[in-house]
């Protein structure tokens, strides 16, 4: 199935690319989303079966590829019915639209691979396609933020290739399938441990420009800020678990061998930067987009300190990445319209929403509460979750500093999204806005309503592949 | 003959650390690529015929060829300063350049692993490091990309080193040479040029917090 799934994208990619009609270009989008969702039930019901050797439908690619299903929907249909009415230009619309269905297409490939090089490959893809649609506006700051996404990317590419050259010869001579990670997981125990360290510093140093943690992170902020907001949304949370389903792969195999604490500690020392470098700019950036793309940062971090701690953590770090792909991408999806609203960016000349958009203001409010994780929101429960691991497993002198600056993102965050809601903006026309539909807001407050439902009352099914998903992993 | 070929390379980024116009760099990117064809050929005989060809291809045709014909061509499209104009002086640049060697010298001395090929590591490695000071100590756009093809020349060494047992990776390698070659130069540096006046970084800072 993955054969006609690709070739289709493909063409229709392709088809969107040259197509210049509005009507058929929707057809085109309609028709995608078809095939993603039938693609994804396809997948579902043969669950643990291996295709053309390369890809196989394990727990976690069902999982993450499901929540891309889900996230691809108002992501495409946002993307120029409501935002972009007003420059419409068929040409960029083709590129924009094919690049968005060659983004999703690759993002499913990835996840869905069962071959370390074959993973890396689809990653590339996805940096060619994400640049293409972070250069849409077409003006010096999407040209400076795809330049240095592109570059970032590419080096990063290399260092998780030359991951992979190591990898090579830990596995030394003649194990050229040891490559499909359910191999290298039987082989794990005898690889040598001087190179296999080598590739784990090397595979994750590059999977973080993707995954937005330091030292790499830098690139994806600049990406989230200048890309259109319904491409921001995908690289908020469906791009950033892209990142995640690389490197776990491989945390997998690592955390069968002896190299285990140590490899550990090296993600522990990023995650931690990463919660830092987040919360020191998150005191004092003054444009929203970077501010969510900091927050996105924070989340990653937290998520794998979940993974350091073990335990429990494993599991509360998968629920919180689902999660955080829900809430993260339904805020960016509303920053859209808000910028619609009020024609910037700033948080010093938004506000008031209330007046303009009732709904979107209230989706706000709400928004923030689910994203820092106070209840009923789900990411409560699994950031509960993670702090009990980390205290159980022994990282108390890590867990009260990470609070502190938690606490210290939720004062930001709540100072300017209550700023944004409540008080008047300083000297701001309000006869040119345009007047909202409030349908749009409605995909937003399903997304968070998934947030809410899969973390409070998160169904058996979904319970049972968290735990497959992470069952071969040794505390 | 691979070793008096490697270690050409290996002298090509000490010329590079002193070079001072940007034609120079791309003159050694086709020495490079020339030299890599040169080892392919010599240690991949054992490969089947087909992925040798394609390999060999590969390194004479993009990397001796097209990649530095391209670059020669975006050269004169944007008008850009024929000077490299680095941050650092160039005596300064060779020194380090020398002592990145030396400490690669090292350190492949340190592992001293029986699966490693040495000469390869050492190349290797000194040229991933230096790509990545050239890049840092150099300011233009254009000399970013040639930087970092110098990079992946230094992983394509890599992967020959390991690439009897695994022409898989050889592959891949090819594969990420015709994605920047494409991608990142055939698109990307003529948009940049028609923005940017001089193809300089300083101009791509605008985006901080």
């Amino acid at each position: 199935m993955i054969i006609p799934y690709l070739t289709g994208s493909i063409l229709i990619a392709g088809a969107l690319f040259f197509n210049q009609k509005k009507l058929v270009s929707k057809l085109l989008v309609v028709t995608f989303l078809i095939m993603q969702w039938g693609f994804t039930v396809f997948e579902i019901m043969h669950k643990g079966a291996t295709t053309y050797d390369y890809f196989s439908t394990d727990a976690l690619a069902v999982l993450l590829l499901v929540t891309l299903s889900i996230i691809s929907i108002p992501a495409l249909t946002h993307s120029y019915e409501y935002i972009y009415k007003e420059k419409d230009n068929p040409r960029a619309r083709g590129i924009y639209y094919g690049a968005l269905v060659l983004l999703i297409m690759s993002l499913t490939a990835a996840y869905l691979s069962s071959h370390i090089a074959v993973t890396w490959i689809f990653v590339e893809i996805t940096t060619l396609s994400a640049s293409a649609l972070i250069f849409h506006r077409r003006n010096a700051g999407s040209i400076e933020a795809t330049w240095k996404y592109v570059f970032v990317s590419s080096i990063s590419l290399v260092f998780v290739f030359i991951g992979i050259l190591f990898l090579s010869i830990a596995l030394g001579k003649g194990h050229e399938e040891g490559m499909f990670y359910e191999e290298l997981m039987v082989l794990s125990p005898g690889l040598n441990t001087f190179w296999l360290k080598m590739a784990f510093i090397f595979i994750f140093s590059g999977y973080t420009a993707k995954l937005g943690l330091v030292p790499m992170y830098t690139a994806g902020i600049d990406a989230k800020d200048k890309a259109p907001t319904p491409a921001a949304a995908l690289f908020s949370s469906v791009l950033m678990n892209v990142g995640f389903v690389g490197f776990f792969r491989f945390y997998k195999v690592v955390a069968n061998t002896s190299i285990h604490p140590w490899a550990n500690h090296v993600v522990m020392i990023a995650a931690f930067l990463s919660i830092f470098v987040a919360t020191v700019y998150m005191l004092k950036v003054k444009n929203i987009k970077r501010m969510l793309a900091y927050s996105s940062i924070e989340h990653m971090g937290l998520i794998m300190l979940g993974l350091v701690a073990g335990g429990i953590g494993y599991y509360a770090a998968l629920l919180h990445l689902i999660l955080h792909s829900f809430a993260k991408s339904a805020l960016f999806l509303q920053i859209g319209h808000l910028y619609k609203t009020f024609k910037t960016k700033n948080i010093y000349s938004i506000g008031n929403y209330f007046k303009f958009n009732v709904p979107g203001a209230v989706f706000l409010l709400l928004a923030f509460i689910v994203v820092t994780a106070m209840p009923p929101s789900g990411l409560f429960i699994s950031e509960f979750y993670i702090f009990k691991a980390m205290f159980e497993g022994g990282y108390l002198f890590l867990l009260i500093p990470v609070l502190i600056l938690l606490t210290m993102i939720i004062w930001s965050l709540g100072k300017n999204i209550l700023k944004m809601v409540f008080i008047p903006p300083v000297g701001f026309d309000e006869s040119k806005v345009e007047p909202v539909n409030s349908l749009e807001t409605f995909s937003q407050y399903l997304l968070l309503g998934l947030v809410i439902y899969l973390g409070i009352n998160p169904p058996q099914v979904f319970v049972d592949l968290l735990h497959e998903a992470v069952q071969n992993l040794t505390f | 003959m691979t070793n008096i070929l490697l270690i050409v390379f290996t002298i090509s980024l000490l010329y590079f650390a002193i070079a001072n116009r940007l034609m120079t760099y791309v003159k050694i990117l086709t020495l490079q690529g020339v030299i890599l064809f040169g080892v392919a050929f010599i240690e991949l005989r054992e490969l089947n015929l087909l992925n040798l060809i394609f390999i060999l291809l590969e390194t004479i045709i993009v990397k001796a060829l097209a990649i530095p014909m391209f670059m020669r061509y975006v050269i004169k499209k944007n008008n850009i300063t024929r000077e490299a104009e680095p941050f650092v002086p160039n005596f300064v640049s060779l020194i380090l350049v020398t002592i990145i060697i030396i400490v690669t010298f090292i350190i492949s001395n340190v592992i001293n692993d029986p699966h490693l090929h040495k000469i390869y590591f050492v190349t290797a490695l000194s040229a991933l490091f230096s790509g990545l000071y050239f890049i840092s100590s150099r300011k233009k756009i254009i000399t970013h990309v040639i930087c970092y093809v110098v990079i992946e020349n230094g992983v394509f060494i890599l992967s020959l080193a390991v690439g009897n047992e695994m022409p898989l990776l050889i592959n891949l390698g090819v594969l990420l040479d015709v994605f920047v070659s494409v991608f990142l130069l055939g698109i990307f540096i003529n948009k940049v040029g028609d923005v940017t006046s001089d193809g300089d970084v300083a101009e791509l800072s605008k985006l901080k917090d």
